[in-house]
């Protein structure tokens, strides 16, 4: 086979100047800082509240999805229901749409005149321009990374198991305790490390409906965004090598959660 | 990251859990997903079209709407057009030869999908801004990145980096290198290989990791929002205008924008279906 040597050469370059190079230019920028001015930024309240914000509503939004991902998967594929298939179709939906659409129209529907939120109002709970509001954009782009890992093995599942399981007597619940939970555990795992890894990060879709208030709706991506418009390089530069580190984490432990299902014998599709 | 698309769902159909279950269940899947999907694509057409047809359509052809469609199309022709050449290049080198640090450079390859769409535009700053490591050279020299529509691209690039390349090399692996080898024996070169054998065989994964890789070149907000510098009329693309409009509270221009965007997503998504099931009959007919 003929290419090897142009085409992997082609690939480090184009990979180098688009990729590695950007992301090494971050952490030697934030290199020239000393531990403690480093510190001192990362300690900041301002820093500290944004954040534990991203990461604090990041984690109980990727909670919901697990759960409301696991719902929406097992109707999927295990009943039948009209509008099945459009249903499942449009679980994409937060894939495709560009964040900034997303966010506007989240903010629309939750502002205290829009179609949920007026309700919403009248029960005393105020979802736009709030905390609440974050969450609930993070539950949009998050949920169909639970559903699009875990479907494919539910898929794949197979039913003889649970008929064996039947007829020795187990119990329904049994058998998706015992029996089909603990297949699908990696895939679930590494859907929720996709959503938390995707809502930590995400900005287009949360600006909009967040109110944006320091220490209380400000996630850390607009506060990077906020000390580059003031020329805080430093700061905007150190709490983005938190962020980055934190991503590479999940990156890893999903690779780990691959491997440990592989050693089971059961495949996540990733 | 993205995730693979699933397989076609299974035939069986179980219903072992009671009734009453298993209809609460399909309520609050449905619930959900209206509330969560179904009820914003809908505000935004609704919002868009609220001051009716006329008021839509001048809104879309005002100047800097305009200004915007036209930057917009220009960047993801750009940035769409890098990525399908490094994809096919990567995926031959990856997936037509077995070599150490395969799965590291499948992974470095990834990596833009787990960076922060802010960060993505950060680093292009601290490379090009004034204060940047190219930024003295690039100011004696006159040449400007940031805040101008190469910065834009460059942006746009690395945030859609891997869609075709990741969407070819499990197809390309999938393959093998039979029919290539072949082509190859019998006297044909490997370009000639290549365009006759190659691109033949993997021509809808090509087309799927365009696909989509232009919805998010098209929609991407964040990075590009870092590196524009928002120059009304001639560094706003579409859903930046769409943020800048918002933020003016005028309303019906910002979603008739808004419904454009949702509209490409709405044709990515049918295309995705068309495409999967032709990838899906694809794949067993290119085996033998």
């Amino acid at each position: 086979m003929p290419g090897f040597g142009l085409t992997m050469g082609l690939t480090l370059t184009w990979l180098s100047i688009i990729v590695l190079i950007p992301l090494a230019g971050l952490f030697i920028k934030t290199s020239e800082l000393s531990l403690f001015q480093f510190w001192d930024i990362l300690t900041a309240r301002r820093t500290l509240n944004a954040l534990r914000i991203s990461f604090g509503l990041a984690f109980l939004a990727a909670l919901v999805n697990l759960v409301m991902g696991m719902i929406i998967v097992w109707v999927l594929v295990r009943y039948r229901f009209p509008g099945r298939r459009i249903f499942d179709a449009i679980v994409d939906i937060p894939f495709a749409l560009p964040t900034a659409v997303a966010g506007v129209a989240l903010t629309a529907l939750f502002a205290q005149k829009g179609w949920l939120g007026a309700p919403l109002a009248a029960w005393g709970i105020k979802v736009a321009f709030t905390p609440i509001g974050i969450f609930v954009a993070m539950i949009f782009i998050g949920f169909p990374f639970v559903v699009r890992t875990v479907q494919p093995v539910l898929i794949d599942l197979e039913i003889e198991v649970e008929e064996a399981a039947a007829s020795l007597g187990a119990s329904r619940w049994d058998i998706i305790r015992r029996v089909i939970l603990p297949s699908l555990t990696p895939a679930i795992l590494t859907g929720f490390a996709l959503a938390f890894a995707r809502a930590v990060g995400e900005y287009g879709s949360v600006i909009f409906i967040a109110g944006n208030l320091p220490n209380v709706s400000e996630i850390a991506p607009l506060l990077i965004v906020i000390r580059l418009s003031e020329f805080r390089y430093a700061d905007a530069t150190a709490i983005a090598v938190i962020m980055l580190v934190v991503s590479f984490l999940v990156i890893f432990t999903i690779n780990r959660i691959q491997r440990w299902a592989q050693t089971r014998g059961v495949a996540v599709q990733v | 990251m993205v995730i693979n698309r699933p397989k076609s769902t299974s035939a069986h159909e179980i219903r072992t859990e009671p009734f009453l279950v298993r209809w609460t269940l399909i309520t609050i899947a449905i619930l959900f997903l209206t509330i969560f999907v179904v009820l914003p694509l809908v505000v935004v057409f609704t919002e868009a079209f609220s001051r009716g047809v006329g008021a839509y359509f001048s809104a879309l052809s005002d100047p800097e709407a305009l200004s915007a469609i036209r930057l917009t199309l220009t960047v993801a022709a750009i940035s769409v057009g890098l990525n399908l050449v490094f994809g096919v290049i990567a995926a031959w080198a990856i997936a037509k030869f077995e070599f150490r640090g395969k799965v590291f450079l499948i992974t470095l390859i990834d990596l833009p999908f787990s960076v922060s769409p802010v960060i993505s535009g950060l680093v292009f700053v601290l490379l090009f801004g004034a204060q940047g490591f190219f930024g003295t050279w690039l100011q004696s020299h006159g040449i400007q990145i940031l805040f101008a529509v190469p910065g834009i691209v460059l942006a746009t690039t690395f945030v859609t980096f891997p869609f075709v390349a990741r969407e070819l090399i499990p197809l390309m692996q999938e393959q093998g290198t039979q029919e290539e080898e072949a082509a190859i024996s019998l006297g044909a070169s490997g370009l000639r290989t290549f365009l006759r054998v190659t691109i033949p065989n993997i021509k809808w994964g090509i087309l799927y990791g365009v696909l989509l890789c232009n919805a998010r070149a098209m929609g991407e907000f964040g990075a590009v929002s870092v590196v524009s510098g928002h120059i009304r009329g001639e560094t706003n693309t579409m859903p930046l205008l769409v943020e800048i409009l918002y933020n003016e509270y005028q309303f019906v221009a910002s979603f008739a924008i808004a419904s454009l965007l949702a509209f490409l997503a709405l044709v990515t998504l049918i295309v995705k279906t068309v495409l999967e099931s032709h990838l899906e009959e694809g794949q067993p007919a290119s085996d033998d």
